[in-house]
This record gives C-alpha cells, structure tokens and sequence, in this order.
C-alpha cells in the first residue's frame, strides 16, 4: 500500500504532536522551585550544625526533620540535574557518542540516587552511636 | 543528523563577533555552575552521606581526604559559589519564563545583581562558618 492511497487523517496520524513537547521544560521548572526549597533547608542547617564529625553529622540525619528533607532533597535535585544535563549533552554531542552518554547519564543519576538514600535511610533507621 | 556540515558554505556569525555583556556571562555560568554542581556536588555529596552511614572509619577517611591541603575548603567554597550564583540566576529564569525582565537595562541590571549576590551571599555563608559560630 502506499502513501498516496492512504487518507489525508491516515497519514497525519501519530506524526502529531503528542502534548509532550513541554514536559521536559515543566518539570526542570517545578523541581526549581523545590530545589529552592530544599537546598536552601541543607545550607542553612549545615551553618547551624554543632558540628561536622561522625558523631554530630549521624545524630543530625538519625532525625527524621532531617533525614526526611534530604530524601526529598535527593529526589528532587538529582532530577533536575539528570533534566539539565540531558539538555547539555543533547547541545554538544551529535553523533552515536549522544546515545551512550545520555545512557550513562541516567545510570549515574539512578546509581548515585539510590546510595544516598540508602545512606539516608540507614542512618535514619539504625541509630546513632551511644 | 547534525553531523556533516558542508564546508563550502559560510558559518553564521557566532561567539567570537559579539561584545560581551553579563547577560551573556550568567547564561554560560548558569550552565557551568549546574553542570559542576551535578558532577563534583552529586560524588562530593553522596560519598559524604555513603561515609557516614558506612561509619567512623569511613568518614575519618572522607574528613582526611578533605583536610588534605585545604580540599574541603576549596570545594565548599566553589561549590556554595555554584550554588548562590545558579539560585540566583534560576530565580532571574522564572521571570523571563513568564516573559518579562526582556527589556535591555533590566536584563543587565538582573544579570549583574546575580554575579554580585551570588559573590557576597559566598563570602557572608563562610564568614558566618568561620567566625560567627
């Protein structure tokens, strides 16, 4: 069958927008605004902090006021930085070597994700030294 | 694919010919202090949270590694520097998302006062970690 039997809506089909133009731009916005947020709580908490050894750092993140934050903290910035580094690679890299950096970049973005919260997570639920 | 560019034809104008402003200097900055932040920051930080859940040991290597000729100090200041001048700027982006601050003598305006906090709200956070406390 070719093109030219086909109907005018038969060949439109599907080529269309698929209203997800905008959602790669949406998002890196909304994430701005909880980054904002979030990194302004860690900056602010890492000044007030008594201090910054083993003991002080694990009593801090055994809350769950701190603990809490950093998890969404995780979430929400490494999905904007995993958002705009896709848009650094997209801008400079233009042959197959795009594919496997963009690749890479989400292995990274996954992997470094999930030891953080991890690392959250386990000084959050085991405690502190005594 | 953008990758064969006919090299009989001339290029565009580009880089080299314009005149510098600080609107242009913010918008690279934006894109290299992000990018930094999401590859130093993002190893710096999850190594941070990773030692300290690992436990003493661990995180006396990630202090000793940082005390290792002032490292710490040279990437907490570069990084709280990325970080003031990429929140700043990111706050200037949500009023040109909505399309304004377009006018000539306001971008620059903006653009400057970003350079100028991101500088002082650095030099404020670590006087504030060095004296204040």
């Amino acid at each position: 069958m070719t093109m030219a039997n086909r109907t005018a809506l038969g060949r439109v089909r599907g080529l269309g927008s698929a209203k997800e133009g905008a959602h790669h731009w949406i998002n890196q916005r909304i994430t701005s605004g909880s980054n904002l947020v979030l990194m302004l709580w860690l900056v602010i908490s890492l000044a007030r902090l008594p201090g910054y050894d083993f003991d002080s750092i694990t009593r801090w993140l055994h809350s769950p006021w701190a603990a809490i934050p950093m998890v969404l903290l995780i979430v929400s910035v490494f999905y904007h930085f995993r958002l705009g580094l896709q848009v650094v690679i997209e801008d400079y890299q233009h042959d197959e070597s795009r594919f496997v950096l963009l690749l890479l970049l989400n292995f990274f973005t996954v992997g470094a994700a999930a030891i953080a919260i991890f690392s959250v997570l386990k000084i959050a639920f085991t405690g502190t030294p005594a | 694919m953008a990758t064969a560019r006919n090299v009989n034809r001339p290029l565009s104008p580009h880089l080299q010919i314009w005149k510098w402003g600080p609107h242009m200097l913010v918008s690279i900055l934006h894109r290299a202090t992000g990018s930094g932040m999401a590859t130093v920051g993002t190893v710096l930080l999850v190594w941070w949270l990773a030692a300290a859940a690992s436990g003493k040991e661990a995180y006396q290597t990630f202090t000793d590694v940082m005390g290792f000729y002032g490292l710490g100090y040279i990437l907490g200041t570069g990084l709280s520097l990325c970080f003031f001048i990429h929140m700043a700027n990111g706050i200037r982006h949500w009023f040109m998302d909505v399309g304004a601050n377009f006018e000539l003598k306001g971008n620059k305006t903006s653009s400057i006062a970003v350079l100028t906090f991101g500088i002082l709200a650095t030099i404020a956070y670590w006087a504030y970690l060095i004296w204040g406390k």
